[in-house]
């Protein structure tokens, strides 16, 4: 179908009149641009606002207690308890499809006092004690030495790992940081690693102002015994956490002596489900992207197909002296669908190569200015490319269909008679 | 070569028809060169469209070198047109943003011949019109006599049995017409079948038989004494 005379042939019909073919083309051009950057933005919009949710396990929920509301068992409302270390076993062995779940507990917080000494220097920190697992909660590079293992959870070692904000705060430039100490809350503890978030947005500094130590080293040098401060669950990949916490909640309940019915007890907060929701969100926005974009396309598509049936129409008496020549009908059609095809795509390539280049132009700047909120990366994938390819090829061919039968509509002898 | 009986041909304009040919019988052998003639109206522009299958008969035979023509869809007419004949028209109709090499070869690009082969071809029947150093030109840059022989040239090309011309001189001055139909008669004497439509009187002498139409009925068929043009150039 496509020849190399068919190509001459095209490109001759195409350059006989670069204005309007350049006017047509235009178009569509503008029609897969707005299309690819509308789905761009939203795309940027969707990784600024997933950024907020960090590298966490989006998974996950987070559950820690509140005070009973409702009297319970002689008992008496208004009561608090602790999770204890023991109902971490318990979850996992009764609870299935549960991929982890992590008891930790927090010293200092943000805008704490100073709490973090070492000579000289002093600093407030965040200090959490984990289990080893929970890197695979959350997500960090480990940029020297180690993180907390299960030796130091059973040994009770006094190590820790330190952020990279840590390290800017208590130790001068190209200082040895493993194998030192830092004094936390006056107990002294070796650094084993340092790590930053793998991809922090926002929360940046905060997160690099954390120290990890082991979670049985916690509760024994900071006075907590077994009582976990909160817990981090994530399910396995394919169930939800939302249809699992329920169990979770009740299991808890039923272990600290709760009603059943009590609904205040347990707080907890639901990343997956806040996640499905901004999810659901954006895959609205980017049905809305598609749907202005195919729009503003189509108007494109319109446009040649409009100046298609001109040129069909000014070039009637060609159309008549190519069939007395012995043009047959399908050849006159095809040469029509396939200029109108060729048209589309190229102004298609151009207007997707042009929109590409405005996104490099949009992460330059953004990559200039530093991040702003809920927008980062700008982006499409190559799926949205090649759906836009297939958009336009079947415009295309669209676009052409009606001015094409239109050109062999008219007998031969009518078409020469034209002026 | 051309054989019709009974031909017959109206056009309906709303309630109105019109009646234009009513009757035509005629016979052109091979290598023939015969001019139709008539006033206008007469129907002889619409004989040739017949003739040329750009066009259908109501009524009618038409037998083309032994093949019937009758009920073509466009696709075979197509085929037929491109084997069987090869049209010069009045106003040249070249295709304007094409070479004359292009355009020459165009009849032959859609008869599936290849590139180079076509090329060659076309080329060569551009010598025979002697055009070949302008084959690169585009109509516009050459001459209505030049134009009408790259017309000859493409008629040419796919070496058709018969020439259908209308009014080929029409839109020549009288020097060029007569160059043209010099080139006519050549063509006519390595013995092409040629018909010529036309209502000048020097032109249809040229050829070497009249058929003299009115009112959609042929009054008059007579072979001629040819005038050769090379004789008034």
């Amino acid at each position: 179908m496509f020849s190399r005379d068919r190509w001459d042939e095209i490109l001759e019909a195409l350059n006989a009149n670069k204005f309007r073919t350049f006017l047509t083309a235009f178009g569509v051009f503008w029609g897969i641009t707005i299309l690819v950057l509308l789905l761009a933005l939203t795309n940027g919009l969707k990784n600024g606002v997933t950024a907020d949710f960090g590298d966490f396990a989006t998974n996950s929920m987070f559950m820690w207690t509140q005070g009973t509301s409702k009297p319970y068992k002689g008992l008496p409302k208004g009561r608090y308890f602790s999770y204890k270390i023991g109902d971490v076993a318990a979850i996992k062995s009764e609870i299935p499809n549960l991929k982890y779940v992590s008891p930790r507990n927090q010293l200092g917080g943000y805008n704490g006092a100073n709490n973090v000494t070492r000579g000289t220097k002093t600093g407030a920190f965040e200090i959490y004690g984990d289990y080893p697992e929970f890197i695979k909660q959350q997500p960090m590079d480990i940029l020297q030495g180690r993180f907390i293992s299960y030796s130091d959870i059973e040994a009770k070692r006094k190590v820790c790992v330190i952020g990279t904000g840590v390290v800017k705060g208590l130790y001068d430039k190209e200082e040895e940081v493993l194998g030192t100490y830092i004094k936390v809350n006056g107990v002294n503890f070796l650094v084993v690693g340092t790590f930053k978030m793998s991809n922090s947005q926002g929360d940046g500094e905060q997160d690099a102002s954390t120290i990890y130590i082991p979670f049985t080293t916690f509760g024994q040098a900071f006075n907590r015994g077994e009582n976990v401060g909160w817990m981090a669950i994530t399910a396995v990949d394919g169930v939800s956490i939302t249809s699992l916490k329920q169990q979770v909640f009740d299991l808890m309940k039923f272990r600290h002596k709760v009603d059943p019915t009590d609904e205040r007890a347990i707080g907890h907060f639901d990343l997956s489900e806040q996640f499905e929701r901004i999810n659901g969100l954006f895959s609205i926005l980017s049905l809305v992207g598609y749907f202005v974009g195919a729009l503003v396309l189509m108007s494109g598509i319109i446009g040649i197909s409009n100046i298609m049936l001109i040129v069909v129409k000014e070039r009637t008496k060609e159309i008549g002296v190519r069939r007395a020549l012995g043009a047959s009908p399908w050849s006159i059609k095809s040469q029509i669908l396939q200029e109108s095809l060729i048209l589309t795509i190229l102004s298609g390539m151009v207007g997707i190569s042009f929109a590409a280049f405005v996104i490099w132009v949009m992460n330059i700047i953004l990559d200039n200015a530093g991040p702003v909120d809920n927008f980062a990366n700008p982006s499409v994938s190559m799926q949205v490319v090649f759906t836009a390819l297939i958009i336009l090829i079947v415009s295309g061919v669209l676009a052409g269909l009606i001015p094409a039968n239109s050109a062999t509509k008219m007998k031969p002898v009518d078409a020469l008679r034209k002026e | 070569m051309i054989q019709i009986k009974d031909l017959h041909k109206s056009y309906h304009m709303g309630s109105n028809s019109l009646h234009v040919l009513k009757g035509i019988n005629f016979d052109v052998k091979e290598g023939e060169l015969v001019s139709i003639m008539g006033s206008s109206g007469s129907g002889k522009s619409t004989l040739l469209n017949i003739l040329g299958m750009l066009d259908e008969a109501d009524e009618g035979e038409y037998i083309l070198d032994n093949v019937p023509i009758k009920n073509l869809n466009e696709k075979i007419a197509a085929k037929y047109r491109n084997e069987f004949l090869g049209f010069i028209f009045q106003s040249f109709n070249l295709i304007n943003y094409k070479s004359a090499l292009d355009n020459v070869s165009m009849p032959l690009y859609y008869k599936g011949v290849k590139r180079k082969e076509r090329t060659e071809r076309a080329m060569h029947y551009l010598e025979k019109v002697g055009l070949a150093q302008w084959s690169h030109h585009l109509p516009s840059e050459l001459s209505g006599g030049q134009k009408q022989r790259v017309a000859i040239a493409r008629a040419l090309a796919s070496d058709p049995k018969v020439l259908l011309a209308d009014e080929p001189t029409g839109a020549l001055d009288t020097k060029t017409s007569y160059e043209v139909m010099e080139l006519i008669q050549g063509i006519n004497d390595e013995g092409k079948t040629i018909l010529v439509v036309t209502h000048e009187d020097d032109i249809a002498h040229m050829t070497k038989r009249i058929v003299n139409l009115k009112d959609g009925l042929i009054i008059d068929d007579s072979p001629v004494e040819q005038i050769r043009a090379s004789a008034h150039v």
